[in-house]
């Protein structure tokens, strides 16, 4: 813990109100650490830049964790690696704020490498400034990903090797090769000259955000004096006499002066058109329960091959029911039930409230494909309703106690001119034979279920063929 | 308002929304995409956020800092999902930071598959990331309360400034129902903690760190506090035919509805049966079902969960060994017909006399 490196700018808090304890002044870094210096340059270009107090300053994991003590700016502290996830969140929120992301080389570059790259890549509005200095300086001089090879650490005691650790990660070179951040350089922090271009970057970073122009990121090489068991003054000339040839300095990709302005700013619609736009009905349906039996306790599978409209017509006829204020369920085949190829659901009506959404045992089957019939045939109750494709199989079902009724409904839909129908003929079947389904209702739904005038004309046709067939049979 | 036929998990989406959600970040997983689609449909509709995140762990982040402005923000997901969230959830319970979470509970462990089961209990109902937390968990058993819960749960998660979770499994998420949706919400806490970018805030922090043990001790007993408080006034239950009931079934989500039936035909078998069911997971009803162990009426309680036995341990420790407690559990995506719970109380009635 050393004294006030920081020099006051009003970037920083005048007292660290966020640090426990009594000592309000100073930092908790050690002497020649470059977070200090770093955190001056971005604190000095927040007012230089006019933007202290739209700033959101979200703090990483590392040693500098507690970059909240110090600046003056809205704060999170975000998870190891988070923060451009954190900072993805808060600039989606507060497009006017300018939110700073400031981690560490273990953070950004391995646990956060996901992170970064996809928050840069969708080219966040937002200033990342990216610590670079070799090594794990919070939690005990571990390697880093940008660990020189040879270089002795906690984790790497005999030197990293290329063998196990592999190479050095340039971040700012991979950040720089994504078509979507605007302004990506290298600097350093040696000595004055090589400060002096850092704090340049700085500023054309949060420059950049302030005029809403998208992603930039600045790699800074930094001192970690402790960590690597020098001198601070070793630890600048380590940077200039090596450190910086791995790590080349310079701008990687600027494109800031050629992008236009981002337009950021949500427009929140009026609270009175919301239930408009997601799609709710504006006023009730009328319901029709005139003609329904006081006791309806209906279990209908509905099954055959995807593509035939099976679960549509399960659909349907929930939307039937629901408008003669009965309470119904639909359920998919879903699951395990999905074996087989078959599509299939499960529809309940009931005037009781519905438990369970799964038939075993239903009471009005259709089937439209042979598989269906095998799998659903014998579950049926006794005296329960089969509607089968008749186009499509014979009825080989060995059962006297129901009752089968064939619908050649493919080749009535093929005559109609559309074999994707044959679901709106056996909707007019069970229309006619059925007690629960009230032929108005039914009628009156139809045009909202089908709401262009062609398709309407010829699903009304196959409804009508459907409740012919039913003319042959007592309800 | 209008009902309307819809989808559990698109239900979730437009009470969202009504509940004045303006901003969603997910990552699509089975059984849970449709919310991510009715979220990316609806959202610009309303001027709002869609973000698909590069991962559930993004998406939660993206939640924290979102909520940290004061939005109401949601994400879903499907239990591996839900796994790698965990890091995100403990940091906002910990930063103390109101959003909406809501998983749709797949077969598990590892990849499973994306059949129901309810086997995320344990990790949503007791924390399930590092840390003396808990989230708020509510459990819809019908696609209307996928909607009212998840605007309960935008409520209580402003209310007390916790991750709130909607758990429901994915037969809950698929099934298709009526939905009664209310008005928008039009009443929203002052929210004096939030960091907005504007001076008035400025000093606001947000963040799970507390450096001093004595201080982190301390934020400790408030949440805990916070949770006992929660425990006090928030419990939900529904009870069905339960008043002169020798035998109580416990279940919530699905199982609820399936219980329901096998309640139904037990009774007209003349079997004096009833259901509780937990709407609230945390809190948990525990002096509800404290007190079935103190009911002379009762001869044993049955819980099914469609999981190896997670809340059953929570039904244990309330009745404290003072009546049977039986379970029966489906794991895999299966789930029970009514036939076979009502054969497997049978059973254990049998057992008893
Ligand atoms: C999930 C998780 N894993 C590990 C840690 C422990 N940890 C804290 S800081 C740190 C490394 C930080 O290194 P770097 O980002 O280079 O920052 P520096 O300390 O050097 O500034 C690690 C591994 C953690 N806090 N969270």
């Amino acid at each position: 813990m050393s004294g006030q490196i920081l020099s006051k700018s009003s970037g920083f808090f005048d007292d660290y109100i966020h640090k426990p304890g009594e000592d309000k002044s100073s930092t908790h870094y050690c002497p020649g650490c470059g977070h200090g210096i770093l955190h001056k340059l971005i604190a000095e270009a927040l007012v230089d830049n006019d933007a202290t107090e739209k700033a959101v300053f979200v703090s990483p994991v590392g040693c500098s964790v507690f970059a909240y003590y110090y600046f003056n700016a809205g704060n999170f502290q975000a998870a190891h690696g988070r923060a451009p996830a954190v900072a993805t969140g808060i600039k989606r929120s507060l497009p006017d704020s300018v939110v700073i992301s400031y981690q560490g080389d273990g953070d950004l570059a391995a646990i956060g490498g996901n992170e970064i790259l996809h928050a840069a890549n969708r080219g966040e509005a937002i200033s990342v400034f990216f610590v670079n200095n070799g090594i794990y300086g919070m939690t005990g001089g571990q390697m880093a990903p940008t660990t020189l090879v040879g270089t002795k650490t906690t984790t790497t005691p005999y030197g990293r090797t290329l063998r196990n650790e592999g190479y050095p990660i340039q971040m700012a070179e991979i950040i720089a090769s994504l078509k979507a951040p605007v302004y990506v350089e290298r600097v350093m922090m040696a000595d004055t000259k090589s400060i002096n271009a850092a704090r340049k970057a700085v500023r054309k970073a949060i420059k950049n955000q302030v005029e809403k122009k998208g992603f930039s990121f600045v790699e800074i090489l930094s001192t970690c004096p402790t960590g690597w068991k020098m001198t601070p003054v070793q630890s600048q000339e380590w940077l200039i006499s090596t450190y910086q040839e791995h790590f080349p300095l310079g701008v990687l990709k600027d494109i800031s002066d050629q992008v236009e302005p981002l337009n950021l700013d949500h427009n929140y619609a009026e609270l009175s058109q919301v239930p408009t736009l997601i799609d709710l009905p504006k006023e009730n349906f009328e319901v029709h329960k005139e003609n329904i039996p006081d006791v309806v306790d209906e279990e209908i599978i509905v099954a055959g091959f995807g593509g035939q409209g099976v679960l549509t017509l399960g659909v349907w006829l929930s939307e039937m029911g629901m408008r003669e204020d009965l309470n119904v369920s639909w359920i998919p085949s879903y699951g395990p039930e999905m074996r087989g190829g078959t599509a299939n659901c499960n529809v309940k009506m009931s005037t009781k409230r519905i438990g369970a959404p799964v038939i075993a045992h239903p009471t009005v089957l259709i089937v439209m494909n042979k598989p269906s019939l095998d799998k659903y045939g014998e579950t049926l109750v006794e005296n329960g309703i089969m509607l089968y494709d008749s186009s499509l199989m014979g009825d080989d079902l060995e059962r006297t106690d129901i009752v089968k009724i064939p619908v050649p409904a493919t080749k009535i839909a093929n005559e109609l001119g559309n074999t994707r129908i044959s679901n709106v003929i056996f909707l007019g079947v069970l229309t006619g034979l059925s007690d629960f389904l009230d032929e108005s209702v039914v009628r009156n739904t139809l045009p909202m279920i089908f709401k262009k005038r062609h398709l309407l004309d010829i699903n009304l046709k196959a409804f009508e063929r459907g409740l012919e067939i039913s003319r042959a049979y007592k309800k | 308002m209008a009902k309307q036929l819809i989808k559990g998990n698109e239900a979730i989406v437009k009470g969202a929304i009504l509940a004045g959600c303006r901003a969603y970040f997910g990552y699509p997983i089975t059984p849970a995409s449709e919310i991510a689609h009715a979220a990316a449909r609806y959202m610009p509709l309303v001027g709002g956020t869609f973000l698909q995140a590069e991962s559930e762990i993004a998406a939660i982040n993206m939640v924290y800092g979102s909520a940290g402005t004061g939005m109401r923000v949601m994400t879903a997901s499907s239990s591996p999902g839900m796994s790698l969230k965990q890091e995100g959830i403990s940091y906002i319970a910990g930063a103390e930071l109101p959003c909406v979470i809501v998983d749709i509970m797949r077969a598990g462990p590892g990849l499973g598959n994306i059949a129901p089961e309810q086997s995320d209990y344990h990790q949503m109902v007791k924390g399930g990331g590092h840390g003396n937390y808990k989230n708020i968990v509510l459990a819809p058993n019908s696609a209307q309360e996928m909607c009212d819960l998840t605007i309960l749960a935008f409520d209580l998660a402003d209310k007390y400034r916790n991750p709130a979770v909607v758990l429901a499994d994915g037969f809950i998420g698929q099934m298709m129902e009526p939905v009664q949706f209310p008005e928008p919400t039009t009443e929203f806490i002052d929210k004096n903690w939030v960091v907005r970018g504007i001076n008035e805030d400025r000093e606001n922090l947000i963040s799970s760190i507390e450096i001093d043990p004595d201080d982190l001790e301390r934020h400790n007993e408030k949440l805990q506090k916070k949770y006992a408080f929660i425990a006090h006034k928030e419990v939900r239950v529904e009870t069905y035919e339960i008043e002169d009931a020798e035998y109580v079934l416990i279940g919530y989500g699905i199982v609820s509805r399936l219980i329901q039936t096998a309640v139904d035909q037990l009774r007209n078998e003349g079997v004096k049966v009833g259901m509780l069911r937990p709407i609230t997971l945390m809190p948990f009803p525990t002096e509800i079902i404290s007190k079935l162990g103190d009911n002379p009426n009762i001869k044993g309680i049955f819980v099914s969960e469609l999981s190896n036995g997670q809340m059953v341990e929570d039904v244990r420790l309330a009745i404290n060994g003072r009546k049977k407690v039986w379970f029966h559990g489906r794991m895999g995506g299966n789930i029970p017909t009514t036939q076979e719970l009502v054969d497997e109380l049978k059973k254990h009635m049998k057992e008893q006399s």
